[in-house]
């Protein structure tokens, strides 16, 4: 006869009276597969942690962000936003779809060529842009998002002392009716300086204005702040029509849009409350089509959404650790994912699932990463099962950021797989070694010499 | 190790303290073991038949056993 499955014993005081925060119940589900792959197999080839794409999941979050979009507006196009996952097998999967590449640095504008992406097919947005990358930005045709007034100047200046042409648009920033209101980046719309800045580069022969640009916020739950921003733009595109007889090629409404995740201290669940992407294509697409410029003329609808395409094809799995009882009497469940790896976890409340099968009791429960400093925590409080050591688990929705924010602090960084379209698994990051983190670090000859 | 003799185990894991009016839920493990521990048996005793049931070594279940117990000491359970 076969053995049963170890729980560890738990003993769990009950509560009479009304809820908890966390509700009357909590169910975890384990997760012995990820996109039909069994976890344990790829934590024992590839160890632990270890981060997961499913590329089936990208490709079809795109399906469903274009269906939504296109069937409401005739040009629609999409720009992957480079810094909310720059690994290169994600961007290519990306581009592959017909994606763009929206970069805010050299480094990624050097990446999204290194990609394959053409220069005229790459937004160049950021606050912080050289003379150099304005330069070679212009060279290749890309589109220049210019951010204040110092950099339009400075573009002018390269312009003219290169004797080239720059394709640009403007970043524009203005009230949508939301707190925080965005206004640190791009140029204003209501104190006029967006239109200030619209006049200067019409009337300069090395700028051509191709387009306006706005990225109102990020993890946007309202669809009318996007119904607000579209129309400002659709107007400042309708008054450059109307002065100078010229019809801008797109507007870019940035990204923003909210991923399914639970933000930290939300009462509510983002599965339940987060907008659909028709949602938020009926707010941008009605608002442009409702505005005074004309059918033949409307710009194409540029988008540069990021998180609400990645987050959910991405998982980390990992290995508990140790448990270990606080002064308080809570359970606190020590694991190998700290947040050098799940940045987004200052954030959101991840959701955590064993990959093996467990009895359905949960007890409150802190969970810390392996990090010897006390900002780790992955979840400072949740209903967790009664993992022992060396169980494994899998925390969801980790796409977005995670690569790109991830900390080489105390720890290395572990590898990263994808899961392909036939379940087939690719390895798409190397683990990394000390020698990795050390290649680039010069030690001056006096402290070259053996310690005795 | 002799866990307090009023205090109420019931077949589907539900524990009552009476002198406190307190309840207590536990797993099939802690149910399990905590039967056990009501009918008198030591940890090495306990070890042993859970050995034999569950796929667990021996170090692993020792380990969790005696946070059992402490959780037990700690909600007041056992005997001082």
């Amino acid at each position: 006869m076969s053995k049963q499955v170890f729980e560890r014993p738990t003993i769990t005081k009950l509560s009479p009276g009304v809820p908890s925060k966390h509700g009357v119940g909590t169910v975890i589900a384990p997760m012995p597969m990820i996109d039909g792959v069994k976890v344990d197999d790829l934590m024992d080839t590839y160890g632990s942690p270890l981060y997961v794409f499913s590329e089936r999941t990208i490709r079809r979050t795109m399906e469903d962000v274009k269906r939504a979009f296109s069937v409401r507006y005739p040009k629609v196009q999409m720009a992957w936003s480079y810094k909310t996952n720059y690994l290169d097998s994600i961007c290519r999967i990306f581009h592959q779809e017909g994606s763009w590449a929206e970069v805010v640095s050299g480094f990624e504008y050097d990446k999204a060529i290194r990609n394959g992406v053409k220069g005229e097919n790459i937004i160049f947005n950021g606050p912080a842009k050289s003379a150099e990358e304005l330069e070679k930005a212009a060279k290749n045709g890309s589109f220049i998002h210019i951010d204040h007034f110092d950099e339009l100047f400075m573009l002018s200046d390269v312009c003219q002392r290169k004797d080239i042409e720059a394709r640009v648009s403007i970043r524009v920033n203005m009230d949508v009716g939301i707190y925080p209101k965005w206004d640190r980046f791009g140029l204003n719309y209501e104190n006029g300086e967006a239109w200030d800045a619209l006049n200067r580069i019409m009337l300069n022969p090395k700028l051509k204005l191709m387009g306006l640009h706005t990225h109102i916020g990020t993890y946007m739950m309202s669809t009318d702040a996007y119904r607000i921003a579209a129309a400002k733009l659709a107007a400042l595109a309708d008054e450059v029509a109307k002065k100078f007889d010229y019809y801008i090629s797109y507007i870019d409404m940035g990204g923003g849009f909210a991923s399914k995740n639970t933000l930290r201290g939300a009462y509510l669940s983002g599965e339940d409350t987060t907008p659909s992407f028709d949602e938020y294509a009926e707010a941008i697409t009605s608002a442009i089509i409702d505005s005074q410029i004309k059918p033949d003329k409307l710009p194409t609808l540029i988008l540069e959404t990021g998180r609400a395409l990645i987050d959910n094809a991405g998982y980390i799995s990992g290995t508990v650790l140790a448990n270990k009882r606080l002064s308080d009497s809570r359970r606190a469940t020590i694991v190998d994912v700290g947040v050098n790896l799940l940045f987004t976890a200052f954030w959101y409340d991840h959701k955590i699932h064993p990959v093996g099968n467990h009895s359905g009791l949960v007890e409150e429960t802190t969970i810390y990463g392996p990090l010897c400093m006390n900002i780790d925590v992955l979840r400072p409080s949740l209903m967790f099962p009664a993992l022992k050591r060396g169980d494994r688990f899998v925390v969801t929705r980790t796409g977005a950021y995670n690569n790109t924010q991830w900390l080489q602090f105390i720890t290395t960084r572990p590898n990263v797989v994808l899961i392909g379209m036939n379940r087939d698994i690719h390895q798409i990051r190397k683990a990394e070694t000390l020698e990795y983190i050390t290649v680039n670090e010069i030690i001056p000859e006096y402290l070259s010499k053996k310690l005795k | 190790m002799p866990i307090k003799a009023n205090i109420a185990l019931s077949e589907n894991g539900f524990v009552f303290n009476p002198s406190t009016g307190d309840s207590y839920t536990l797993n099939n493990t802690g149910k399990e073991a905590l039967a056990f521990i009501k009918e008198g048996k030591d940890i090495s005793q306990i070890t042993s038949i859970m050995l034999e049931r569950y796929d667990v070594d021996r170090i692993t279940l020792e380990r969790y056993l005696a946070d059992f117990v402490n959780d037990l000491r700690i909600n007041n359970l056992m005997e001082e």
